[in-house]
């Protein structure tokens, strides 16, 4: 079949600069063939080269005495104790979630769980964390429903609980969505298995579902900004199919238990193509592929179509020679595809054949390593100007717009959908603060959080940074558990603007600043940019997804308050009212500086709570909506009224941060506030739970109307 | 007490079905789709949810014609015994041991809670530990839980004791409340909820450690 011919039209319409096509003349010599430009568009574009986030993203710590694996595989690893290992990341799948939701959502479920088994670990839990446009914006509703239908769908066939999430509203995402998908897994510590292929003329082995057109040129498509003719892009989202990835998961795991692969990677973005660059790239090798050998859905299908497909449910794996009649043998028992398509050379060259013809002949190293890098201009983000008065306002009317606010309403209409419980071993479901999912056959548990606040991030992209780490640090915390490591997912505009990038550099640097003071590596990531519809970009939104570790379920802080507890704060409230979800939701205001974080006065809290939980009946931390919204949360849970003695509008909606609210039954008050008295943390009792009123300050409402309110909002809101 | 689990491609509660049987005190064998007979001396035939096939063509369906399907039915034809739970209730229904098919979802949304249920009788191995009208808690995690029936079965099924369970508040649209059914030797059971999910207290109940320690009581007197 004749190729196209390459003209500037056609490299511009695959994402690549004219410097950067240049860089192609350069290295290769000649002028691309079409699978040619195919391939280094895949692999050139921003979503797999990192090209723009690469120098920023080298500044984060990364290491740790608990991390045996950092950013560079398909997730990172980390040590849990008894020789056991936790395998997590987080991704995006933003730009097909908007085009097409159900898809969209569910292949973003799907590619993070095969990021996770691809080296070795069963997912034991996922979570997602979701940006909407607002409410009353008519695509949102057709979105949230087709995102929330499309997690579950996939999930919930594949069989991983999804433990805990975010979802927010804010116009800023109206042309454009948020899908961050997580997913952990557990593996032995010395049973992971990495990308880098090794030994020369080794089989490749392309494993699961059969390859077709869908998805060809998706990370290109990825990677750019959208406009009014992104309906023409549907076809380039892929369709999953969960049934497929729960048998490849099983396969793959008894493969690995079978002792015959040297190197696995999934398909993901750009598919075959990324997949086989980067075993390569890894283990110094070259590699070849007979394209003709690869299981087709379609009839057909082209070079260019089969190297850059994003068809999923696919891995691609050096398979040790010996070993070929048992792995093939596992793989007929799952009813899966099973073909050597290529195999190991040992010089640098990437090297396509079809039918009879040469299709692309690179140099395979230049294709990952000389990929371009870029020092973005970024331009600081200006101080906030000062926040306009904030006038005092009746608390329950403030407690009302916020609980009356899908962002801040009962997420039971979302949490509903999703499996929560599959694999028998979830501790602590969706809905009171991280989730638990207990290793299975052993005391210990897992704690998963994922957090941001993007308007603070807005308003201070460094304090934002920090804040969304501090606040992943105390929800691991509220359950009892010691937080491990981090994995982040940094969803940005058009990095080629320098107030966009001055957010991302800045982000980057306050994320920086908190993991290393908290001890929670970065391990894994993703980078999202071109989040940005006709020219408006998203809120800068670096979702922080975050493990931790209880040795025995003891540690746990499990409970609800009761009766009678009384209501206490740990930390210092001073009253931040700047950029609070108070002003958004009541106020309609977005103005003000972040609150600031204080490392130091975190890293204490969180320990003191941590060392004093035998004290505590339940915990919650404190952030979007302060004091008021987190006490009702943990009230109206546990089915309780609630009285705050505390009054004024800043000191009960304030989000100043390194606090807690913790309900403690009344003969354990003395001995917390002896604690704290010794550890030097400021701890105030604020009221107590009971009754079947709310009462702020001097305000109250019954329990039974606000409760109503807050648990139909979310479905009110978006129907 | 043996049980015997069978795994379809596609089941994603064959782990969760074993830990509880192994719980309650039973020997365990896993079972595969391709599986002509199943071993010797197996008690029970545990059916576990998941997608079975994907749910492809109808939820149970493609699994109520596999190998091990006609294993599992012969073994109910000579009386033993066969749990069927969530997906597993969808297969059994397809292979016509219990009478009656599960719908789509009355809200048509995929809902996953704890809900009460109330035990509608106590005359079965799998429930002869409660008194009819105990409330009990298991979670339900389902797409496709809305039970039916024609009007002839219903009336048989209520004439003949055979609802096991019903919904304190209906989830599903399910005819009649109806959780879970017997069948007219009352030795297959099949139930939406997932007792399996409710054996520790970690996991925020125990009810359903009643269902298994009733029916190992009942093998013991065998």
């Amino acid at each position: 079949m004749t190729e196209p011919v390459i003209t500037p039209e056609l490299i511009a319409a695959h994402g690549l600069k004219p410097d950067e096509y240049q860089r192609i003349l350069d290295i290769i010599g000649r002028e691309p063939t079409f699978t040619e430009l195919g391939i280094f568009s895949a692999m050139w574009n921003e979503h797999c080269s990192y090209k723009s986030s690469k120098k920023w993203l080298r500044t984060l710590p990364t290491t740790g005495p608990q991390v045996i694996c950092g950013p560079g595989e398909n997730a990172g690893v980390v040590d849990i104790g008894d020789g056991q290992a936790v395998i997590f990341k987080m991704e995006s799948h933003n730009h097909p979630s908007y085009i097409e939701p159900y898809q969209g959502a569910a292949t973003g479920v799907g590619g993070i769980l095969r990021d996770v088994f691809t080296m070795g670990a069963r997912p034991i839990a996922a979570m997602n964390a979701l940006s909407f446009g607002e409410p009353k914006h008519p695509k949102t509703a057709h979105i949230v429903k087709g995102v929330v239908e499309g997690i579950g769908g996939y999930g919930n066939a594949f069989g991983v609980p999804t433990v805990g999430g975010e979802v927010r509203f804010h116009r800023a995402y109206n042309g454009n969505c948020l899908v961050n998908a997580f997913a952990a897994g557990l593996a032995d510590a010395d049973k992971i298995f990495y990308s880098a292929a090794s030994g020369v003329g080794m089989p490749v082995v392309y494993l699961g579902a059969k390859t077709g057109r869908d998805g060809v040129g998706g990370a290109t498509m990825a990677s750019a900004e959208f406009d009014d003719t992104i309906e023409e892009k549907r076809p380039t989202v892929q369709v999953g199919d969960p049934f497929t990835e729960k048998r490849l998961l099983e396969a793959c795991l008894e493969l690995m238990a079978s002792d015959s692969v040297i190197s696995i990677q999934d398909m993901g973005a750009a598919g075959l193509t990324c997949s086989a660059v980067e075993m390569g790239d890894k283990g110094d090798l070259g590699i070849k592929l007979q394209l003709d050998a690869v299981p087709q859905r379609e009839a057909n299908m082209t070079a260019y179509e089969m190297m850059l497909s994003e068809s999923q449910e696919r891995m691609l794996m050096v398979l040790k020679p010996e070993k070929e009649a048992e792995a093939r043998a596992i793989f007929q028992k799952w009813d899966l595809d099973f073909a050597i398509v290529g195999e190991t050379i040992p010089e640098d060259r990437f090297l396509i054949l079809h039918g009879n013809e040469v299709k692309a002949d690179l140099p395979l190293k230049a294709l990952s390593g000389n990929a371009p890098e870029y020092d973005r201009p970024w331009i600081e983000t200006p101080p906030a100007a000062p926040m306009a008065e904030v006038p005092e306002i009746d608390a329950i009317d403030g407690l009302k717009a916020l609980i009356g606010s899908p962002s801040y309403a009962h997420k039971a209409w979302v949490w509903e959908q999703y499996d929560s419980q599959v694999m028998a071993d979830t501790v602590r479901a969706p809905g009171l603060g991280a989730g638990v999912v207990r290793v299975h056959g052993t005391p210990k548990a897992l704690a998963f959080t994922s957090d941001v606040t993007p308007r603070y991030v807005k308003a201070n992209p460094f304090e934002g940074g920090k804040q969304a780490v501090a606040e992943a640090y105390r929800n691991l915390t509220a359950v009892g558990a010691t937080p491990l490591a981090t994995t982040d997912n940094m969803n940005f505009g058009n990095p080629e603007k320098p107030e966009i990038m001055g957010q991302f550099v800045g982000a980057i640097k306050g994320i920086g600043a908190a993991v290393a003071a908290l001890d929670m590596p970065i391990v894994s990531g993703n980078v999202s940019l071109y989040n940005e519809t006709d020219g408006v970009a998203i809120l800068p939104t670096p979702t922080i997804g975050a493990v931790g570790l209880l040795n025995t379920l003891d540690e746990m802080i499990a409970g609800q308050p009761e009766e009678g507890d009384v209501a206490l704060v740990i930390g210092e409230t001073m009253g931040h009212l700047g950029q609070s979800a108070l002003l958004a939701e009541l106020l309609g205001r977005e103005d003000g500086d972040a609150p600031h974080v204080d490392l130091e006065a975190e890293r204490r809290h969180g320990d003191f709570l941590r060392a004093n939980r035998k004290h505590v009946t339940a915990a919650t931390d404190l952030s979007d909506g302060g004091l008021a919204l987190a006490a009702f949360k943990m009230a109206e849970g546990a089915g309780l009224g609630l009285t705050l003695t505390v009054t004024g509008t800043a000191n009960l909606f304030g989000e100043d941060q390194a606090r807690y609210l913790v309900a403690c039954h009344p003969d354990q008050t003395k001995a917390l506030q002896a604690a704290a008295e010794a550890a030097g943390v400021p701890l105030a009792q604020v009221g107590q739970f009971g009754g079947d009123w709310v009462t702020l300050g001097t305000a109250s409402a019954p329990l039974v109307e606000l409760s109503r309110l807050y648990r139909a909002a979310f479905a009110t809101a978006i129907v | 007490m043996k049980a015997a689990v069978i795994t379809f491609p596609g089941s994603n509660c064959d782990r969760d079905l074993a830990v509880a049987f192994e719980a309650a005190g039973a020997e365990v064998v896993r079972v595969w789709h391709k599986d002509t007979d199943l071993p010797a001396g197996v008690d029970v035939v545990g059916v576990p949810g998941g997608f079975s096939f994907g749910d492809y063509l109808r939820c149970g369906a493609i699994a109520a014609r596999s190998p091990i399907a006609g294993a599992m039915i012969r073994h109910a034809e000579r009386g033993g015994y066969v749990l069927g739970i969530c997906n597993g209730f969808q297969v059994l229904t397809e292979t016509g041991l219990l009478p009656g098919a599960l719908m789509r979802n009355a809200g048509l949304k995929f809902i996953c809670r704890p809900v009460e249920l109330s035990v509608a009788t106590a005359d079965s191995a799998f429930t002869a530990g409660w008194a009819v009208g105990d409330v009990v808690r298991f979670p339900i995690a389902h797409h496709d839980g809305n039970y039916t029936a024609d009007p002839d079965t219903l009336a048989r099924l209520r004439a003949e004791d055979r609802v096991a369970f019903t919904y304190l508040e209906n989830p599903n649209g399910s005819m009649a409340d109806i959780a879970g059914v017997l069948s007219d030797n009352r030795r297959v059971l099949g139930l939406m909820p997932h007792p399996e999910r409710a054996v520790d207290p970690a996991q925020g109940g125990t009810d359903g450690m009643g269902m298994f320690r009733s029916l190992l009581g009942a093998m013991a007197l065998v």
